[in-house]
């Protein structure tokens, strides 16, 4: 079995936002870039079940969509224990863009990890419209993968509970919190091993983009928190129900 | 021409969220002249598939088929894809919850229609079509347009308001072609919360961080939920220790919620937890510190302990309920 985690990079999740060029684009200056929280314990689970299940996988591949300046994060992903990486050279423009280019490349694969969102534009996308041009099953919400005597395992969230399938392969999971404890953290060994796995550059193909970002907000500014004192906590109960009417 | 919403339904119940999205469609449908039909997949009575006519629907697709009683990604998205296509549907709207991330993404595809998710209000314009939807993790806002013929969206749950109407509907069996080979999931074990409100439908949620500093000191915020009729939740390292379940951590990483009222109890308010609770209506912190990052993010504060603060807090409601009836 062959296992693709798809890795978007993305700023650190501390970032402060700003936006340039009147407001049309993201303000990238000073911003630090991660692999995306989910992407990275996707990995870390593809990781887990290939020392676990004998020789079940043969392979862990990674691939992202985006331009050269996304290429340390790809060896980030190589030094916490991916085998390969793949780098699809054009900017992620949309997410159909994006699920169309990885769907060259996945359509090799057995297993197919896509987080469930990406904390850069929030699109909970792209891994279920892989599927679709693959013509896969996806199952989305996924906290546990498991194989067990060759079989697929999965559990996932619905709204009010949890269900446990089963599932043919090949197939998309789009994983969520739980699916791995922590994430890895790449060792000395695993940096310098980095170095020398292959990163193959992949040319874009021809795909339509159905959205484009006009223009960006910041949140209202708000209103500053108003403070009740500690030995009045009458008066909160108070504010809330006569004033904010929410209780 | 149309507006198609996919409606889920609990053990044959339609939730709120339901209704919310049936009223956002309308408001579209009314922009666009043209009108609101519905999508239901699952075994729902009638009496109950009417109640979407009171929020704009005029036409019911039932799909009632004992293939698709669980959620299938596949199976769902081939059926809504063909509704959509039957109805001439220019817009579609599911919820942004986990069963509309899972198949709004595949009808995208069948319909080569731009897909809009994380939505929290109406379209700002509808030629050409842009719709505002919440990005980096509630840091901001993007203002999307969209190119395709077809457009979809999903829809935060809470963000939009119920509009009333008196629709007739008309409720219209739809048998769909669907084989036993486009089922390559298989649920094995259902496991139903049941008997508790659900984090992400609760109008208002209590939720504790480290500052409550043990397990064993949650029964005041447990009473306080059950006062206001609250859900609880928690901060991420306390689920990591295990001091509450998994299902309550709510931020980045977690759950993302957006309730009318958000008490935050011994949280300090590091970004990635505000990235879950931030579209709350209104916040509330107890902090011993008062530098502390959440009472930015909140309305009302109050510095000073919260296991001093708790039970004062509840005798008050308790008063103030009393005084109601
Ligand atoms: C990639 C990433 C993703 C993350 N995702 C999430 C997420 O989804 N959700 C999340 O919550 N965190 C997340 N975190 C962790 C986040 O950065 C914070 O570490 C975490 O939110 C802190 O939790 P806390 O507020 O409970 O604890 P602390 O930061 O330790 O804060 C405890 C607070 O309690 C106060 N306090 C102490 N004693 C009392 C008392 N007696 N009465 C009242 N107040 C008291 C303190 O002043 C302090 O402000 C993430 C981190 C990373 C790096
Ligand atoms: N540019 C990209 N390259 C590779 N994978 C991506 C890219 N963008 C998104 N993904 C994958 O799709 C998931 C969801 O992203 P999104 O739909 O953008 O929220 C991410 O967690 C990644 O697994």
């Amino acid at each position: 079995m062959k296992i693709l985690v798809c890795i978007s990079n993305v700023p650190d999740t501390t970032t402060k936002i700003r936006f340039k060029d009147d407001n049309t684009a993201f303000d990238t200056t000073g911003v630090q870039w991660i692999i995306n929280p989910w992407d990275e314990l996707a990995l870390t689970r593809a990781i887990e079940l290939k020392e676990t299940s004998g020789e079940a996988i043969e392979k862990i591949t990674v691939v992202s969509v985006g331009p050269k300046t996304a290429e340390p994060t790809i060896r980030k992903a190589l030094a916490i224990g991916a085998d390969d990486a793949i780098r699809i050279d054009a900017e992620p423009k949309d997410a159909y863009f994006v699920a169309a280019q990885l769907a060259v490349v996945a359509k090799d694969y057995d297993i197919v990890l896509n987080g469930i969102e990406a904390c850069d534009y929030n699109g909970s996308a792209v891994g279920g419209m892989l599927s679709e041009f693959l013509e896969y099953p996806s199952v989305s919400a996924v906290s546990k993968l498991e194989i067990e005597n060759g079989e697929i395992k999965v559990s996932r969230e619905i709204d009010g509970g949890t269900e446990v399938l089963t599932t043919q392969l090949p197939f998309v999971a789009i994983v969520q919190k739980g699916i791995a404890k922590e994430p890895r953290i790449p060792s000395m060994r695993g940096i310098m091993m980095a170095r020398k796995k292959p990163l193959n550059i992949v040319e874009a193909v021809e795909a339509e983009v159905l959205t484009e970002f006009e223009s960006f907000e910041l949140p209202p500014a708000k209103a500053a928190c108003k403070m009740v004192d500690a030995e009045n906590v009458k008066e909160l109960v108070d504010l809330l129900h006569n004033e904010a009417k929410v209780i | 021409m149309s507006v198609l919403v996919y409606t889920e339904n609990w053990d044959g119940k339609f939730k709120k969220v339901s209704f919310e999205l049936v009223s956002y469609a309308n408001e579209i449908a009314k922009k666009l002249n043209t009108e609101t039909v519905v999508v239901s997949i699952g075994d729902v009575a009638k009496d109950e598939l009417k109640k979407l006519g009171g929020y704009g629907a005029v036409k019911i697709i039932n799909v009632n088929d004992e293939k698709l009683k669980t959620l299938a990604n596949q199976p769902y998205a081939k059926v809504i894809s063909q509704v959509a296509e039957k109805e001439d549907a220019k817009v579609v709207i599911f919820a942004h919850n986990n069963t509309g991330k899972a198949v709004a993404p595949r009808v995208s595809v069948k319909l080569k229609a731009g897909l809009v998710t994380g939505v929290a209000s109406l379209p700002s314009n509808y030629d050409p079509f842009t719709v505002s939807k919440k990005a980096f993790t509630g840091k901001a806002f993007a203002n999307v347009k969209v190119n395709s013929d077809v457009k979809i969206i999903t829809l935060f749950q809470n963000s939009f308001k119920l509009i009333e109407t008196d629709n007739k509907v008309n409720i219209e069996d739809f048998n769909v072609e669907i084989a036993d080979g486009d089922f390559k999931t298989k649920v094995e074990q259902v496991n139903k919360v049941t008997g508790k409100l659900l984090l992400t439908d609760a109008e208002i949620v209590v939720s504790g961080g480290r500052g409550m500093k043990s397990p064993e000191n949650w029964g005041p915020l447990e009473e306080l939920a059950e006062l206001l009729g609250a859900a609880t939740a928690c901060s991420r390292p306390v689920s990591d220790e295990e001091w509450r379940s998994h299902d309550e951590h709510v931020g980045q990483t977690g759950k993302i919620i957006a309730p009318n009222l958000y008490f935050a109890l011994g949280i300090s308010g590091a970004i990635q937890h505000l990235g879950g609770v931030s579209s709350s209506k209104h916040i509330v912190a107890i902090n011993t510190d008062k530098d502390a990052p959440i009472f930015e993010a909140a309305d009302y504060g109050i510095v000073g302990d919260v296991q001093k603060i708790l039970p004062e807090l509840n005798a008050a409601i308790k008063e103030m309920k009393e005084a109601e009836n």
